[in-house]
């Protein structure tokens, strides 16, 4: 039986220093998130090994212990919108809140964005006099070297994992054709691919094999990490690393609608067998071919390309959405999706408004054509760069939707809340907004736990095994009538 | 949404274009296109990083993940 999606993203930013030579990536990330964050630091991280047991008699008592400090001295931090943005290896990462619905994802990706720039120029006062940091929200260095963009998904406990294997790998590899970020040429070995001068996705090159656990090395298309942060009993969190960091609203819509989708259609056991004879090369193949008519092997021998085969899904999702959910959210997700194919079955390039590796490839064009440039030329991998600046008066993706070239889908009122506030109607909701109201009293945080110190001798732990519980609806009466932290863990108990 | 969407099959190589009237318009929408993308790229040049070579080649990231 399919489940709600509730779903969030990870995004792992790339850092530098421009022109600095002894550049430290993991001070200087872990100095971006503590001057945004400032007081919210000394809240610790919540690592304590799951215990349902424990956790299903409620509430539990946990002894006291020091502030974040005490975690390698690391930024890591909960932030009142319900994020996390931490130090990730030698990344700023920030993962969003858990949202119900695609759109308030790309609100809520988008307000990370906005979130990690704000910490830019907080940082800049305490930088050495002509030190400054940049920061990109992509996936590669173009030297071979990658870091992730990683979506998760609720999904039921009862569906059979080689299942999800069966059914996600022909999407995630057909997807591309609307979610890819785009990229100059070819990294990696062994299959240099030295005629390509642009591919779809960021991510493609980096992946080796179908399914594993691994996400540094040897990537897979199907990742199996199995840490629910949630009931395991009852749930999975697909945890998604195929996909690319998106900067265009329309490609990070489409990506988590239609996945959400395909999950839901997965949990009723909906789809036809797509399964395909080589999955890694076809996700190379599909990456590397700008005009999206490559074809790919499937099992039982057809050959289709990924616009093909992403029809299939549409075409299954339509039907399954109009027999078990036929509500404004799907059809709007539906709509584009139809409306996103056939315009690649048209021609690619008229999606240079929706769709970020089209943006960017059009970008290139241009200057090739107006200054005669080689596809090697430095002032191409300049753009390649800098259309995921995060800057919005430098980032060359916000200079194309400042001058109205990319399609809007949120508000950037939207956005600048979503900074700020929780989505209503997931767990983060009570997450967020206990850590906005009583920042003093949280000892710690995780996604599914918060402990509150009241000034008794033991804390309180709070567990909130259930991601759609906690929500506005729920205990947003609950919250106001909450006077301190004491008679907040009264009224939840009573 | 239709029930059924028929996929078109496309061969490989491309299709072939509409009469006079379709090129007529497509190549004003090219023009509207070009000057639309000259002023874009007006604006690029003002942003773009300078000594783009120097400043791709001290972009190296760790992995991450």
């Amino acid at each position: 039986m399919a489940i709600p999606k509730v779903m969030g993203i990870e995004t792992e930013y790339g850092i530098s220093s421009p022109g600095t030579s002894d550049f430290d990536p993991v001070t200087s990330s872990s100095l971006l998130i503590g001057s945004y964050a400032g007081a919210l630091r000394k809240i610790r991280w919540d690592y304590e090994q799951e215990s349902p047991m424990r956790d299903a008699r409620g509430f539990e008592a946990v002894p006291a212990r020091g502030g974040a400090e005490e975690d390698g001295g690391l930024a890591n931090v909960s932030l009142p919108n319900g994020a996390r943005y931490y130090v990730d290896h030698a990344h700023p990462e920030y993962s969003t809140p858990e949202c119900s619905n695609a759109r308030d994802l790309v609100i809520h990706d988008k307000a990370g964005e906005r979130i990690l720039e704000r910490s830019l120029r907080e940082t800049e006062r305490f930088l050495p006099q002509g030190q400054r940091l940049a920061i990109y929200k992509n996936n590669s260095d173009g030297k071979g070297n990658s870091y992730g963009t990683h979506e998760n998904y609720l999904v039921s406990r009862e569906t059979p994992f080689s299942n999800l294997v069966r059914d996600l790998t022909p999407f995630f590899v057909s997807r591309q054709v609307f979610t890819g970020a785009g990229k100059l040429g070819v990294e990696g070995e062994p299959e240099k691919d030295s005629d390509v001068v642009f591919q779809l996705t960021q991510r493609a090159d980096f992946f080796e094999a179908e399914v594993g656990l691994e996400t540094t090395l040897k990537r897979p298309i199907i990742n199996t990490r199995d840490e629910p942060h949630a009931d395991p009993a009852k749930y999975r969190r697909l945890h998604v690393i195929v996909g690319d960091a998106n900067m265009s609203e329309v490609s990070s819509f489409l990506k988590v609608g239609t996945t959400a989708l395909v999950l839901k259609m997965i949990e009723d056991d909906f789809l036809p067998d797509l399964a395909l004879a080589n999955p890694v090369k076809a996700l190379h193949a599909v990456s590397r071919d700008i005009r999206c008519r490559t074809l790919v092997r499937l099992d039982d021998g057809r050959m289709l390309s990924a616009i093909e085969l992403q029809w299939e899904y549409l075409t299954r999702a339509a039907k399954w959405s109009e027999d078990h959910e036929d509500d404004p959210s799907n059809r709007d997700i539906l709509q584009r999706w139809e409306a996103t194919l056939t315009a690649l079955e048209d021609d690619p390039m008229t999606l240079r408004r929706q769709v970020d590796w089209v943006a960017k490839y059009c970008l290139m064009q241009g200057y090739r054509e107006r200054d005669g440039l080689n596809w090697g030329d430095h002032k191409l991998k300049m753009i390649d760069l800098q259309y995921h600046d995060i800057r919005r008066d430098k980032g060359l993706y916000y200079r194309l939707e400042d001058g109205g070239q990319m399609e809007r889908l949120v508000t950037d009122a939207e956005v600048d809340r979503a900074m700020h506030e929780p989505p209503d109607d997931t767990r983060a909701y009570f997450r967020g907004t206990v850590l906005g109201r009583f920042p003093e009293a949280i000892a710690a945080a995780s996604w599914d736990s918060l402990i509150i110190d009241t000034g008794v001798e033991m804390l309180q732990r709070i567990p909130m095994r259930e991601p759609l519980k906690g929500t506005r609806d729920q205990v947003g009466e609950l919250l106001s009538l909450a006077t301190d932290p004491a008679a907040l863990v009264r009224l939840l108990q009573g | 949404m239709p029930e059924q969407k028929k996929v078109q099959k496309k061969g490989g190589g491309d299709s072939a274009g509409g009469g006079d009237g379709s090129q007529e318009r497509a190549s004003s929408k090219t023009e509207e296109l070009k000057s639309e993308m000259d002023d874009i790229l007006d604006e690029i040049d003002e942003v773009l990083e300078e000594n783009a070579e120097e400043f791709i080649k001290s972009y190296v990231q760790k992995g991450g993940e």
